[in-house]
């Protein structure tokens, strides 16, 4: 199996399916001849033609507004948004159209479409770059919204998102895109969207994290395991909405206690949702009150200060000991 | 009585009047410091005046048939329109948008559609809805708040409309681009109002129609209203077909309330889709005679004077001149047409009220082609409540 890069998987995940079906088609600013600013489109436009890589003109609210009309015409376009900040153009569309015409329509015109765009913080960037608001897309109804955290399940992901008959939002962690390598089957690899992973198995606390936080994630648990003899089980959540309730509700009712991490803003937050799953369906195993590290409620900061507002693995181990110590 | 006299207002070419744009040039270039940019020119279009004189050189020349049909579908939708009215004032209906005066316009932008070609209409339009097939009934399902109403009728690609002011016109646009990459010939009717125009998610579908050249024909009905803020107010300029030109888009006026100069508009605008041309827009002039909706009061924003001045434009009115001159029908089948529309409408209401059976379980349907399992669960938890209520 290959090595590749979060960049070349979802690239890979692209061409695999544009070259089995036709009706795939991409759109967006800068992914024809440029490649994508991230490169994720790099040699489609070659390979395809400009009948299904539309290099389009700069208005998010049209691009995605237009590729649900793609959709009802039976199309499966797959638009990227350039950064997930600028979804906010899109908003419109996404709530009035994408998220609606297949109950609007009373299922003649279902919409399968999978909106792309980069997401998180760590890059360095200006303003309007750095966002995580997957919370947005949880609350849409008629939305589905996943997030891979490296190569594999970016693939994997992709390829079920593309495939799905509802609209998917999805969000690549764009910190993630070129951080480290991973084997990547050459034929092509599916994952069941609404499914979490146990990325790591443990006894004594679980956590969950998603997207970019897998990494101070994970490395917060290896530190936990090691250096604080605390057996963390760790939960890749990977889709956002639908959410696999069942795989946190059964870590959760073994270990008796959880942390979650995240780097959006903390209210009304994927991790808020996944604190309320809990407390409905795991209430009577809590030893302890479910904790949170999260980012807060605040604008994304200029990025001379975003390794402060981020989650590191300190700040994981931490939360984690506080957690595995209350009583 | 004017008999078929041509009228003065022949299709006349305006130049629009602050098209010229000066371009500055760098002193040390040899050409003149200043040029003038031709943008192009905008058509205005009338056929048939409001007294029902045509002008012979432009008349489509229909057949008898045809022409009966469309004075049957106009009369139906006025007559349909005030039935509605009716009902909603019985609290038989919900909220309604009355299109009472744009007969012409909703009929005539329709008329060259064939079952392959899409319409996307924007909420105020009953009349071309009710061409394309939607039934009678099933509008009133619509607009007394039951799903059923929005069951799209088969055998044609219409689209349902959306409630948010131009909202449909981007996807609208996407579908005359989707047509455009699978090399089919059929069109695109998206229509919005004099509103819609301000909206920038309408200003990006021209765009994209125009750089993509997608079978898209933009029908901006101009009805002189935007709830309580007259088209004056909505835009600087008083022709709003240069939003079409601004983007590259061929763009023409029409007086929306002649039915022959909407036809001749709109089968021009498909020709141009089907041969590959790309977008068109057709700005309708018209005047929303009724309510907003019937949530609404007019009187609070404008006068009866001004209202009164555009009965005399009336789109039915002046047609049936043309066809009572043409001999094809006089006033006893006027008489005859009108009865049997309400007689229609009529039966179509025994039809809804038997129907009209709100489907509480029906709620969480058609969101995900399956429903995911946390939906589900609260699915569950619905029906229990309704269990509890005793509601079925």
């Amino acid at each position: 199996m290959p090595q590749m890069t979060m960049v070349q998987a979802l690239n890979l995940a692209l061409d695999q399916s544009m070259e089995s079906d036709d009706r795939v088609c991409l759109m967006g600013e800068d992914i024809g001849v440029n490649g994508g600013v991230f490169r994720v489109t790099q040699n489609l436009l070659e390979k395809y033609g400009e009948d299904r890589v539309l290099d389009t003109p700069l208005a998010e609210c049209g691009i995605i507004g237009t590729a649900v009309g793609m959709a009802m015409y039976g199309l499966k376009p797959v638009p990227e948004i350039q950064f997930s900040g600028f979804t906010m153009q899109a908003f419109d569309q996404i709530e009035q159209n994408m998220a609606r015409m297949r109950n609007r329509s009373r299922g003649r015109y279902p919409i399968s479409m999978v909106m792309r765009a980069p997401y998180g913080g760590g890059i360095r960037a200006v303003e309007h770059h750095s966002e995580s608001r997957e919370a947005y897309w949880a609350h849409t109804p008629g939305l589905k919204c996943v997030i891979p955290s490296g190569p594999r399940s970016a693939r994997a992901l992709l390829k079920a998102a593309i495939d799905d008959p509802d609209p998917v939002v999805f969000y690549e962690p764009k910190a993630v895109y070129r951080a480290f390598k991973e084997e990547v089957p050459d034929e092509p690899e599916s994952m069941e969207i609404g499914k979490a992973k146990i990325a790591r198995e443990g006894s004594d606390l679980t956590m969950i994290a998603w997207g970019a936080m897998m990494r101070p994630a994970a490395e917060a648990a290896d530190d936990l395991a090691d250096l604080h003899g605390i057996d963390v089980e760790l939960i890749d959540l990977l889709s956002i909405k639908p959410m696999d309730t069942e795989t946190i509700v059964n870590s959760v009712s073994k270990t008796g206690r959880c942390l979650i991490v995240q780097e959006a803003p903390q209210t009304c937050s994927v991790a808020s949702e996944i604190i309320a799953r809990i407390n409905d369906n795991a209430f009577e195993y809590l030893i302890a009150p479910v904790r949170r590290v999260s980012g807060y409620d605040i604008i994304f900061p200029y990025f001379q200060t975003e390794q402060h507002y981020l989650p590191d693995p300190d700040t994981v181990i931490e939360a984690a000991k506080d957690v595995v110590k209350w009583e | 009585m004017p008999t078929r006299t041509a009228s003065k207002r022949s299709t006349t070419t305006e130049k629009v009047a602050e098209r010229r744009v000066t371009e500055v040039v760098a002193p040390e270039n040899e050409r003149p410091m200043r040029k003038t940019i031709d943008l192009g020119e905008i058509e205005d279009l009338q056929i048939l005046n409001e007294e029902g004189e045509v002008d012979e050189a432009l008349d489509p020349n229909l057949s008898e048939d045809e022409l009966k049909k469309i004075h049957r579908a106009m009369v139906m939708t006025r007559k349909f329109d005030i039935r509605m009215l009716a009902m909603q004032r019985q609290g038989e209906m919900g909220t309604f948008a009355p299109g009472l005066g744009q007969e012409a316009t909703q009929i005539g932008q329709v008329y060259p559609l064939n079952s392959k070609d899409w319409f996307s209409p924007s909420y105020r339009s009953f009349g071309a809805q009710l061409w394309r097939g939607w039934t009678l009934d099933g509008l009133m399902l619509l607009w007394a708040g039951y799903y059923e109403g929005f069951e799209i009728p088969e055998g044609v690609n219409d689209t349902p409309f959306s409630i948010v002011i131009g909202s449909h016109v981007l996807p609208a646009t996407g579908l005359g681009m989707a047509a455009k990459i699978r090399g089919d010939k059929s069109v695109v009717v998206t229509n919005f109002g004099d509103g819609a125009s301000s909206q920038g998610a309408v200003a990006e579908a021209f765009n994209f129609a125009s750089v993509y050249k997608a079978p898209v024909i933009f029908v901006l009905e101009n009805n002189g209203w935007a709830i309580s803020i007259p088209a004056e107010k909505q835009a600087a300029v008083r022709e709003f077909a240069r939003r079409g030109a601004g983007f590259g888009i061929p763009s023409i006026r029409v007086d929306g309330n002649d039915i022959l100069g909407m036809i001749v508009a709109a089968q021009q605008a498909a020709d141009h889709g089907r041969a590959g041309k790309g977008p068109y827009l057709i700005e309708a002039v018209t005047y929303r005679m009724s309510y907003h909706t019937t949530a609404d009061d007019p009187k609070v924003y404008r006068k009866d004077d001004d209202v009164k001045a555009w009965e005399a434009k009336c789109p039915i009115r002046r047609f049936e001149i043309y066809l009572r001159n043409r001999g094809i029908l006089d006033d006893a089948d006027f008489e005859k047409i009108g009865k049997a529309c309400e007689a229609e409408i009529l039966e179509a209401r025994e039809k809804f009220r038997a129907r009209a059976k709100a489907k509480p379980r029906e709620v969480f349907d058609y969101l995900y082609a399956e429903m995911p399992p946390e939906l589900k669960e609260q699915q569950e938890e619905y029906f229990r409540k309704l269990d509890r209520k005793g509601v079925e």
